[in-house]
């Protein structure tokens, strides 16, 4: 039976996404043994059980959580990809500044902006005043590092994870930036 | 002139002389043991604690501790690879380490010890503290974001410049690396781009300023070499990164 999977972007870039689908034509040996449910690949928008989730991105605003939380629940297994799901990554350099402040250069004084207003529809999710990584949130099972992790890092994690090893990177896989 | 004394480092046999430090003995037949406050140049720090091994039942670090004939030491152990583990993801969240802004990564020896080390993850609550930049100096910045305390900055400035440009100011987790003069910028000091201390941080917290990017990241130092490989190659003099 082919193993569930189910990935998402929180406060991310997708570019972690954009490595995951760097693995190329080997994307059809992944798709043998894995099925992908919930994921900007599939557009479904929810998950059901999956064997494994992936996330992308830490978590800065109330929909994150929502989804995080959803992921956990679903997934036997919760990965963190990416160096913004395990320490916040480049959103969390905005830490040490105001959000008001944030919203302000954003919005009203960014270079080449007129007429600037802050975005207030309440469809829109709550931001937090800090960004956090997502095992400051839930719990998580493994950790894969990298901005974004290589296509050869998510491949060799992930055909460990579902051959059932320890996955292991190489020195050369490992890498923060 | 032959080393007679000898200590077993994980079984094997280390020659040393009189008054050498098991981590000087070490680096010199070739073994390394982690370490960040830790450099040859300078006198023995002994608080970043990563060097920490067993020496005879004891827990001491190796890099102030001296060798001793017959001396039995373990340093490759589970349990110490463990802490030093914990210890480096301590450093990790207790500054603002986000290696993909900075220019230091792939040349950062904080990374190195963590690739090495094989840190999946900070593991513990981020900080996020708030912590300042100096860009005042010309040629030099400061970005105590980076900073993890080694003083090798300060040890450089006084030992081998000879002028007491660096200094760390307050306690405990308050700890700041502060600058020598009446208006706390390092531009109002005698630092020059050219002062060992300039060169010495093991992390991105002193910069020579628009030198960061002459090495693209992905070719950098530990992008390719695990420092265990290479412990003395980050630090030569001048390091042009």
């Amino acid at each position: 039976m082919k193993l569930k999977v189910a990935t998402c972007s929180l406060a991310g870039c997708f570019g972690c996404h954009m490595s995951l689908l760097d693995i190329d034509e080997k994307l059809f040996d992944l798709l043998k043994v894995v099925e992908f449910d919930r994921s900007p690949i599939t557009d479904i928008k929810h998950c059901g059980p999956c064997d494994i989730g992936i996330v992308e991105g830490g978590v800065c605003n109330a929909e994150n959580v929502h989804v995080l939380k959803e992921f956990r629940k679903n997934c036997k297994v919760l990965v963190a990809m990416g160096a913004c799901a395990i320490t916040g990554g480049i959103p969390a350099l905005r830490n040490n500044v105001d959000l008001w402040d944030c919203f302000q250069e954003v919005y009203h004084y960014g270079i080449g902006l007129e007429n600037g207003q802050i975005p207030n529809d309440p469809e829109l999710p709550l931001p937090f005043d800090k960004v956090h990584p997502i095992n400051e949130v839930v719990r998580i099972d493994y950790f894969l590092p990298g901005c974004p992790p290589s296509a050869d890092a998510i491949w060799k994690f992930l055909t460990d994870l579902a051959a059932g090893h320890e996955p292991k990177l190489d020195y050369e896989m490992l890498h923060y930036d | 002139m032959t080393k007679t004394c000898t200590f077993t480092l994980d079984g094997k046999t280390i020659p040393f002389e009189e008054g050498e430090t098991i981590m000087e003995a070490a680096s010199a037949a070739g073994v390394y043991i982690p370490h960040l406050c830790h450099h040859p140049e300078f006198k023995p720090h002994g608080s970043c604690k990563l060097c920490t091994v067993n020496i005879g039942g004891r827990l001491g670090a190796a890099c102030t501790n001296r060798a001793a004939d017959g001396m039995k030491v373990d340093s490759e152990t589970e349990a110490l690879n463990a802490d030093r583990r914990a210890l480096t993801q301590m450093l990790f969240v207790e500054g603002n380490h986000i290696c993909p802004s900075c220019e230091k990564s792939g040349n950062c020896q904080l990374q190195a010890v963590a690739y090495h080390l094989e840190m999946l993850t900070p593991h513990f609550t981020h900080f996020y503290p708030a912590r300042d930049i100096d860009a005042s100096h010309p040629d030099v910045l400061i970005e105590r974001n980076r900073c993890i305390l080694c003083e090798l900055c300060v040890r450089a400035s006084r030992d081998v410049d000879g002028k007491n440009v660096f200094g760390i100011g307050g306690r405990g987790i308050k700890s700041r690396l502060i600058v020598n003069s009446a208006s706390g910028r390092l531009a109002d000091t005698n630092m020059s781009v050219t002062d060992r201390a300039a060169e010495v941080c093991p992390t991105g917290a002193i910069l020579r300023k628009r030198h960061g990017f002459t090495v693209p990241i992905g070719k950098r130092l530990y992008d390719h070499h695990d420092i265990a490989e290479v412990p003395e190659a980050g630090l030569k003099e001048p390091r042009r990164d």
